[in-house]
């Protein structure tokens, strides 16, 4: 971006000597896209929220003294035979890790200026996090509906174990979803050619978001369904 | 990096991690499958979301080259979390102690699976 004045041409320097120097110099601190710096200041403040959730669940699990029920039983899912445990969270967790590769990929293509392959990929990220979503309905609706566990108690054991399940997997599917509409919205005006102007950062910053709403559901795997 | 070109990196990098990301996750998982459980789970399945975690951030939201004044920021508020994490561990414990040492309530209660509900017609 032209208003960024690096300084004179010359190479900035790294490491701590470029940290004082981007603070102190009279120059703008961040030598990123405004766009770009908001969206990392939301995602830092939305860490917050996720690990205040989180943190909730860790207090309410260990005050609680009634057990905590088995989560590998309660998410396993048979296919005509056997039960395999855990198996439909393993296959979202694929699928979360397969939509961040092609944002990743959008990203980079966006940057080399590839736009109708950067709308597809992103398309293509946003069928992913569909998918996702209609998974986490289909667990939803099995876990109300067939086992009855309520936000207030359930048939297994500790109650919390439900409020917990609906806050932290209904907010981050909330993201999901909100993810889902803005890559369609981004996607349609990469695709147009409304970003021919500028460097194609947004389609970064929207994958900054989608990249986040993944490493979220890294901490939910492994603290909510595997510990 | 200049702040012109923005984040552009050759494509092999991508497909690297995602594979690493690939391999990490199915670790994860075959930590459940196989029900190794104690100490050993929670070393398993912590280092395994702490790679992940790393990578995707490092690498997927191109943190790994961004310029120190932005690390700082994105990563320092963060660590304060880590107190939180660790009050609440202690006042969590000293609850549960407080309710089977005064309220009377078994501190070894099992938990019900869902074959003990609806019976075995479901396996």
């Amino acid at each position: 971006m032209s208003e960024i004045a690096l300084n004179d041409g010359a190479e900035p320097q790294a490491g701590i000597d470029g940290l004082v120097g981007d603070w102190s110099a009279d120059k703008q601190t961040y030598n990123v896209p405004w766009g770009k710096l908001m969206m990392w200041l939301f995602l830092v403040s939305d860490t917050f929220i996720f690990t205040c959730f989180l943190t909730g669940y860790l207090n309410v699990r260990l005050t609680t003294t009634q057990p905590w029920p088995v989560q590998s039983e309660i998410f396993a899912l048979s296919f005509g035979g056997d039960p395999i445990p855990l198996i439909l969270i393993a296959i979202m967790t694929f699928i979360l890790i397969t939509s961040s590769g092609t944002m990743a990929l959008a990203v980079n293509f966006g940057y080399r200026r590839d736009r109708k392959r950067t709308a597809l990929l992103m398309c293509i990220t946003a069928l992913f996090g569909m998918s996702f979503v209609g998974m986490q309905a289909f667990e939803w609706s099995k876990l109300i509906l067939e086992e009855g566990v309520r936000p207030w108690e359930n048939p297994f054991g500790a109650p919390q174990f439900g409020s917990v399940f609906f806050m932290i997997t209904g907010f981050h599917g909330a993201h999901v979803t909100a993810g889902v509409i803005y890559l369609f919205i981004i996607a349609r005006k990469v695709w147009l050619g409304h970003y021919e102007k500028t460097n194609y950062e947004i389609v970064e910053i929207t994958g900054l978001y989608w990249h986040f709403v993944d490493l979220v559901w890294v901490f939910i795997f492994a603290f909510f369904y595997l510990l | 990096m200049s702040s012109e070109t923005g984040q552009q990196h050759p494509l092999g990098i991508y497909y690297k991690i995602w594979i690493l990301l690939f391999v990490l996750s199915t670790c994860s998982y075959l930590v459940d499958y196989f029900n190794v459980q104690g100490g050993m789970r929670w070393t398993l399945v912590i280092v395994f979301m702490l790679l992940k975690a790393g990578f995707i951030v490092a690498v997927f939201m191109h943190v790994m080259w961004e310029r120190l004044a932005l690390i700082v920021t994105l990563l320092g508020p963060p660590v304060v979390l880590l107190l939180l994490i660790g009050f609440m561990t202690v006042e969590g414990k000293y609850t549960f102690g407080n309710r089977v040492d005064y309220r009377g309530d078994d501190a070894n209660a099992m938990p019900l699976s869902p074959s003990d509900i609806h019976g075995e017609e479901e396996h």
